[in-house]
């Protein structure tokens, strides 16, 4: 059986840190309900950006959901992985815009 | 491909079928009774509340071999109503104030007898809805005649087509379905089908290319009516969507891909009471290819028939009777009664 310290099962679980402080737990969650509905932007709208950040921040929890969540919202495998291309771009350039300090600084030691 | 039936496979058997919908694993063991959770809304004993369609399967013959069919039809399925059987259906009808009749299968069109099984019930008066496959009407000349024999007819064409993309659709239901498909619904489009000013309907059908649930009918139907005018020019009038049944073939992908017990799951958490009040089998008759009767299409794969004390066949048709009787359901209910519902005429909330 393979075993990592993610276990997929565990997303179900995720209601569960209210035992150790429910307060907190339901104002996360009752704001987190509230964040996905129709807005401003729709329901799906907001269901694919939630992967493109899942995707940024790594968690394979919010990778499977937000993907089902897509899927089941009517995004297509295309626009999906544009999202993940979005979340890609944006983490690549932020390594890249750093090349400029990198830059500015090798500009203030040199001759 | 094969049906599972033409493989000898045991998810051919409705018994085996139902086991497993059942007794498969600690986790479906436990997941609670379809029959429980009606009781718990309110809703036993589940009757029905009239029959208002008659959906006819002429039989299980079919030029596809889609991947998630819950009839497991293909080219390999014998089974095929007779003129026989379709005349008692006929005397069903003439004596009844059902008003719709819609005619399933397999690909119905390959019956021999379709289209005076068609004609005859048009002489009744009642409206005819065909649930066609579309690629059927590409064929050969004999069947490219078929949109136009439809259009003359008035009848109603509900046809799937999993997804406004390629990749999707064949995935599905075979390779060069999609591109088949779009041929043939110019081919209706061009009998003035799906035309807003003509009266002659053309609506599609939507079921997820996997494990998931459908997304929210009306959006996916303003994407598929702006995705197949851009793309293909391509005019229909409604979209429904359709949840995937654990059952037949969809049931043994589920079973093979590692995902049955989180559909069942979904399926179960997803459970809708006002879904449950206006599933179709309340409102619907189905006969099988042989004459059986049975609540809906499922049951009918299942063989499941309707409740004992009621007439068995289409020959002892007695409407007073099945409209009063109890409808009869196991946990592949519970694919109807997801989120927004799901019908042969899409969500149900």
């Amino acid at each position: 059986m393979e075993k990592t310290y993610y276990n997929r099962k565990d997303l179900k679980k995720f209601g569960d840190i209210d035992e150790f402080q429910p307060e907190l737990a339901e104002k996360f969650f009752d704001y987190y309900n509230d964040v996905f509905k129709d807005g401003a932007l729709s329901a799906r709208e907001k269901a694919i950006i939630a992967l493109a950040v899942a995707h940024a921040v790594q968690c394979p929890y919010c990778i499977d959901a937000y993907t089902t969540e897509c899927l089941e919202k009517g995004s297509n495998e295309e626009a999906m992985m544009e999202a993940v291309h979005v979340a890609a771009a944006i983490r690549g350039g932020a390594s890249l815009v750093h090349g400029v300090q990198m830059m500015n600084q090798v500009k203030q030691l040199s001759m | 491909m094969k049906s599972l039936k033409a493989s000898g496979k045991n998810l051919s058997d409705p018994k085996y079928q139902i086991e497993i919908l059942n007794n498969h694993r600690e986790s479906i063991k436990n997941l609670p009774r379809f029959r429980n959770k009606l009781n718990e809304i309110g809703l036993a004993p589940f009757k029905s509340t009239g029959i208002e369609i008659f959906q006819v399967n002429v039989g299980y013959m079919c030029n596809q071999t889609c991947k998630h069919c819950h009839v497991d039809a293909g080219p390999d399925r014998k089974e095929i109503m007779t003129r026989e059987t379709m005349k008692y259906c006929l005397d069903a009808l003439s004596g009844s104030d059902i008003e719709k009749v819609d005619l399933t299968g397999g690909a119905p069109e390959m019956n021999p007898d379709f289209r005076w099984f068609v004609e005859e019930i048009r002489k009744l008066d009642k409206h005819v809805m065909v649930r066609s496959n579309l690629t059927i009407l590409t064929v050969n000349r004999n069947y490219r005649e078929l949109p136009h024999f439809f259009a003359d007819h008035g009848v109603e064409i509900i046809s799937s087509l999993p997804y406004y993309l390629q990749r999707n659709t064949d995935r599905q239901r075979g390779e060069g379905v999609f591109d088949k498909s779009i041929e043939a619904l110019r081919m209706l489009n061009d009998e003035g089908y799906g035309k807003k000013d003509k009266e002659l309907i053309l609506d599609l059908v939507y079921n997820p290319v996997g494990a998931f649930l459908p997304a929210d009918q009306n959006q996916l139907e303003q994407d598929y009516k702006r995705e197949l005018k851009r793309r293909y020019n391509i005019d229909f009038n409604n979209l429904y969507t359709i949840t995937n049944m654990p059952i037949s073939r969809f049931l043994e992908f589920l079973l093979i891909s590692g995902n049955y017990e989180e559909y069942m799951e979904k399926l179960v958490t997803s459970f809708n009471p006002a879904a449950a009040e206006g599933v179709m089998c309340r409102n619907t008759i189905s006969v099988g290819w042989d004459g059986f009767l049975y609540d809906c299409d499922f049951n009918q794969m299942l063989e499941i028939p309707v409740e004992k004390s009621s007439p068995q066949h289409v020959k002892n048709f007695d409407e007073y009777i099945l409209n009063d009787r109890e409808i009869m359901v196991d946990q592949h209910c519970y694919g109807c009664t997801a989120g927004a519902g799901s019908s042969c005429g899409g969500t149900i909330t």
